[in-house]
């Protein structure tokens, strides 16, 4: 459940993480795409409104200026009546509906030497045209010192004021096109006075708020000082200038902008002079220096993107929650066959094969498993079944070996002291097998009342040939020892009858050798066996005996019989290659060396007593290694003639039977 | 004022004594009175322009009811175009007038016997200010320059510095706007710090665009805004004179004290009033006000309102050098002290 669960949980995670995850990067790229696309096509269209609304501002603006420098130039050239000013302004309005006022104002004693002042003005006033008297009806002020007035005539050029309340004028918010008139002196020209057209701020503010920008984005006028003419929030008009609200928000980045807007420039900018973000597009009204500037309100402008958007996130999200499901249940059905599959094949591996797997459905790698899972099932239970057969038998041919060990060993002398009635001899012997059944014997047994024969043998190789072998080779020398009774036509009469049908090539290494009890003589021949030790009061030493040939693989081998007199005492010691060539664990062999130091320490020691002291010696050696070859020992001790011991270099009394 | 009458002794204590007892036997004569307000003296005071942070001191002494805890209830005239503080004070429109000392010297030496009760700023505040594209970057430079100076005792200060210099100008007249400078009409604008100078660059100017020569560091440290009244009006009563003139005194430290309420007060007047109302500009004024009228004493408290002797023989010496003025009064004769008369 758990392994099921895990999978099917790490999948929808994994899967629906990264849909999820290439669907953000897709949502916000489209977005930023889109919005990207969208400020381009913004820039392009806040230019265009921004600069035919200016252009419509400036042309009115424009056109009065031009009418007012037509009065001027007019008054430069003729002489007017009081009435001829009047009418000229009169006839002025009357032509140009969007003049609000003008004036025609002198300097001090420039309409004629008795009035200081004169300026006549009309303006409309409730339908009607009105005419008034500046230099009268300006009460603190006079019309000399209003910025209308006063700029022009100390630039000695045409301007436009900035937007005032004319109080005791036209008592409106306007703006004033001022252009001054001149007359001669001397060449010299002088202002004579100053002609003026005015403009109602209301009525550029209604052209300004006629246009529909989006539902809450606006059109704002700001005047040459920065000042904003005309904007949504009224308590804007004529209080707040564009560095104003820079200083307020201190925004340094607002007030660069306003320069640049009063400079003269034009731009784009991300800005909307509130903290709701926006953009803005500022384009110069040329004639009075004034700035167009239109707001786009950066929610609105991109409700739409953000509205798709959100559309597309609300479907992404249903589309993940569905990809979840679909994975959930697409990884069920994967898992639940690999589930039943799990629990059925968990009594198979503690060993009952005979369960039943889940039937294969599909062909699938499940199926495929399935498969496999009782292909393997079969496949155990066959081979756990040989293998049960096979441990049977190899029991069976173990107990068999065992029993031959046994007859083996049966078959050797192993009665000791194996002659208690005969004191002139000790004779002592014994077999280790390396394994059940060895190739090692020994033997030993009179042939006559005074003739004891006695041998060692090692058949190559080891287990049941090398004991079949054995078997033979013990039963030929017992016999023809019996019958022969010189150890070289022994061995060579034995040789021939092993040669003659040898097909396996099978050899063993023997010596044979006869005492003569009564006389210490003794007589052996050797087959390739190990020299034996002699052990006599001199000390102890190996004889030099003639090697001779292998028993066994060639018929016709000669083998000489040697001789020696034993004295009292001497031991004749026999041993089989098992014991020089005992390894331990370094793989050093203990060695001839070895044997003869051990043989040396007690001469007095019993035969039994000097078996067991090597055998335990090779023991210790081999420290518990396991030895790949038989450990056999044979000790004759002669002590019935009275000849004492031999000493150690005497010359050995060997000659040819 | 309750320090001094303790101080001077025992024969006040006695007046006083006595003052009680013909209190108190009136009252028994008239039990009603036992039970009436204190009367409030009725007293009006015109600043000498309309309302703005210049004057935020006594708009907001009056809004926060400072007047009326010094016994007084105070109007505040309308100022600005039209309405001369002076012509206020002669015709009785009004007690009380703020003004500057220049102009109260000369009003002085017309025959008008004005009196300064209080000297609310103590610097001038005055500039005269160009353009570094004009290359004006020294006094001398602005000789025979074409130079914007307001009508009246307004160019009382630069005139007076000009002539100290020897530098002669062509003088422009100026009304309340700051266009003819920056179209370029005049090379040279005379401005105050509070006032003309933001609207400069609150017109899209850079200070570092601007020369600007503040007076006071040329020598003519002519102290302004101040209050006056006629001395017939002070001597009549003395006790209202110290009332309008410590609680003043009071307005100012408040708006210093809480500067966003002393602007909202001052908004509200500048609507009621109707004139254009930013408030960005009123902030600046009102911290130049401070500046001039604590010069040295960020975060002291309030000077008493004494008109500096020297600043005073100062103003007085160089306009009558200049032609301004005959002569000038005694400064005991021209200043009344309520603490300094009893």
């Amino acid at each position: 459940m758990r392994f099921s669960k895990s999978i099917v949980i790490r999948m929808i995670v994994v899967i629906t993480l990264c849909s999820a995850g290439i669907f953000a990067v897709t949502l916000v790229v489209n977005y930023l795409q889109s919005r990207s696309m969208l400020e381009m096509e913004l820039e392009e269209n806040a230019r265009n409104l921004a600069s035919s609304l200016a252009n419509r501002v400036d042309a009115e603006l424009v056109s009065v200026a031009k009418v007012t420098e037509g009065m001027a130039r007019s008054l430069d050239t003729a002489e007017y009546s009081r009435e001829g000013l009047v009418s000229l302004i009169g006839s002025m309005l009357d032509a140009n509906p969007s003049v609000y006022g003008s004036a025609i104002a002198f300097e001090p004693y420039a309409f004629n030497k008795q009035e200081r002042l004169y300026a006549p003005y009309l303006f409309r006033d409730e339908g009607a045209v009105k005419a008034i008297r500046l230099d009268a009806s300006y009460r603190y002020v006079p019309y000399l010192y209003q910025d209308w007035y006063q700029i022009p005539v100390e630039l000695q050029a045409p301007v436009w004021s900035e937007p005032y309340f004319d109080d005791g004028g036209g008592n409106a918010t306007m703006a004033t096109c001022s252009v001054p008139f001149y007359y001669s002196s001397g060449g010299k020209r002088e202002v004579k006075g100053v002609v003026s057209a005015d403009i109602r701020l209301d009525s550029l503010t209604q052209l300004i708020s006629s246009v529909r920008i989006l539902k809450t984005g606006y059109a704002m006028l700001l005047s040459r000082n920065g000042m904003v003419l005309t904007h949504p929030d009224s308590s804007f008009i004529m209080n707040e200038s564009i560095f104003s609200i820079a200083e307020e928000r201190r925004d340094p980045v607002l007030r660069e902008m306003g320069r640049k807007m009063i400079a003269g420039e034009s731009g784009f900018v991300h800005h909307s002079l509130t903290d709701e973000p926006g953009w803005m597009y500022y384009a110069p009204i040329r004639s009075t220096g004034w700035t167009l500037a239109v707001v786009f309100p950066e929610a609105e402008l991109f409700e739409n993107v953000r509205s798709l958007s959100l559309t597309m996130a609300g479907i992404g999200t249903g589309g993940l929650l569905l990809l979840a499901l679909v994975v959930a249940m697409a990884t069920r059905s994967i898992t639940l066959p690999l589930r039943a599959l799990a629990s059925a094949t968990g009594p198979m591996a503690s060993g009952n094969f005979d369960v039943e797997l889940p039937a294969v459905r599909s062909n699938d790698e499940i199926g495929m498993l399935t498969s496999s899972f009782r292909m393997m099932g079969k496949s155990l239970k066959e081979y756990i079944r040989n293998l049960t057969e096979t441990t049977a038998q190899k029991e069976r041919i173990q107990s068999e070996l065992q029993m031959a060990t046994d007859i083996q060993a049966s078959l050797l002398p192993r009665i000791f002291p194996a002659f208690p009635e005969r004191p002139e001899f000790d004779i002592f012997a014994s077999m280790d097998a390396a394994k059940e059944v060895g190739g090692d014997f020994y033997d030993f047994f009179f042939i006559d009342d005074s003739h004891l024969c006695f041998l060692i043998a090692d058949v190559a190789d080891k287990g049941v040939p090398a004991a079949l072998y054995m078997m033979v080779a013990k039963t030929l020398l017992k016999s023809e020892a019996q019958r022969l009774r010189d150890p070289g036509v022994i061995l060579e009469h034995v040789n021939n009858i092993l040669a003659e049908d040898n097909e396996s090539c099978m050899f063993a290494t023997v010596f044979c050798a006869i005492l003569d009890t009564a006389s210490g003589e003794l007589i052996f021949s050797n087959a390739g066996h190990n020299p034996p030790l002699l052990v006599g009061s001199g000390g102890v030493r190996y004889l030099d005996v003639k090697p001779g040939f292998l028993l066994g693989p060639v018929p016709d081998s000669g083998y000489e019989t040697e001789r020696i007199t034993l004295r009292n005492g001497d031991v004749f010691f026999l041993y089989t290659d098992g014991v020089t060539e005992a390894k331990n664990r370094e793989d050093e062999l203990f060695g001839e060396q070895r044997l003869l130091e051990i043989l040396q320490g007690d001469f007095s020691m019993a035969v039994e007593d000097m078996v067991h002291a090597v055998r335990s010696s090779v023991a210790g050696f081999a420290e518990g290694a396991a030895q790949s070859d038989d450990i056999t020992m044979v000790a004759l001790q002669y002590t019935g003639n009275g000849i004492s011991s031999s000493a150690i270099d005497a010359p050995l009394i060997i000659s040819k039977s | 004022m309750h320090e001094r009458q303790r101080s001077t002794g025992s024969l006040l204590f006695q007046a006083f004594s006595l003052m009680v007892v013909v209190a108190l036997l009136s009252l028994a004569a008239y039990p009603s009175l036992l039970h009436a307000e204190p009367p409030f003296k009725k007293a009006s005071l015109i600043p000498l322009w309309s309302p703005q942070a210049q004057f935020a001191g006594y708009y907001v002494a009056l809004e926060k009811g400072l007047y009326r805890r010094y016994g007084v209830e105070l109007t505040i005239l309308n100022g600005g175009s039209g309405n001369s503080p002076v012509e206020a004070l002669q015709s009785g429109r009004a007690d009380y007038a703020v003004m500057w000392l220049t102009t109260a010297l000369r009003h002085r030496d017309a025959g008008i016997r004005l009196v300064n009760i209080s000297q609310v700023i103590q610097r001038s505040s005055m500039m005269l200010i160009s353009r570094k594209s004009s290359r004006i970057d020294s006094l001398q430079g602005m000789n025979g320059k074409k130079v914007g100076l307001w009508d009246g005792d307004l160019s009382i200060p630069p005139l007076t510095l000009f002539s100290r210099r020897g530098i002669t100008i062509r003088q422009v007249p100026l009304t309340n706007t700051v266009n003819l400078f920056l179209r370029g009409g005049i090379e040279v604008t005379s401005a105050m710090w509070y006032n003309e100078y933001h609207v400069i660059l609150n017109s899209g100017v850079d200070a570092d665009e601007l020369n600007a020569v503040f007076l006071s560091e040329q020598g003519v440290n002519f102290p302004e805004d101040g209050i006056y009244g006629l001395e017939k009006t002070v001597k009549g009563d003395p006790a209202l004179a110290a009332a309008i003139a410590d609680a003043s005194r009071e307005g100012w430290q408040y708006a210093f004290d809480h500067p966003e309420e002393a602007l909202d007060i001052v908004m509200k007047y500048m609507l009621r009033a109707h004139v254009p109302a930013n408030r960005m500009h009123q902030k600046w004024m009102l911290n130049r006000m401070r500046d001039i009228i604590m010069p040295g004493t960020a975060f002291g408290k309030l000077p008493s309102g004494t008109l500096d002797r020297k600043d005073y023989h100062d103003a007085g010496n160089a306009m009558q050098r200049a032609g301004l003025i005959g002569g000038y009064p005694d400064y005991a004769d021209f200043t009344w002290r309520h603490d300094a008369v009893q």
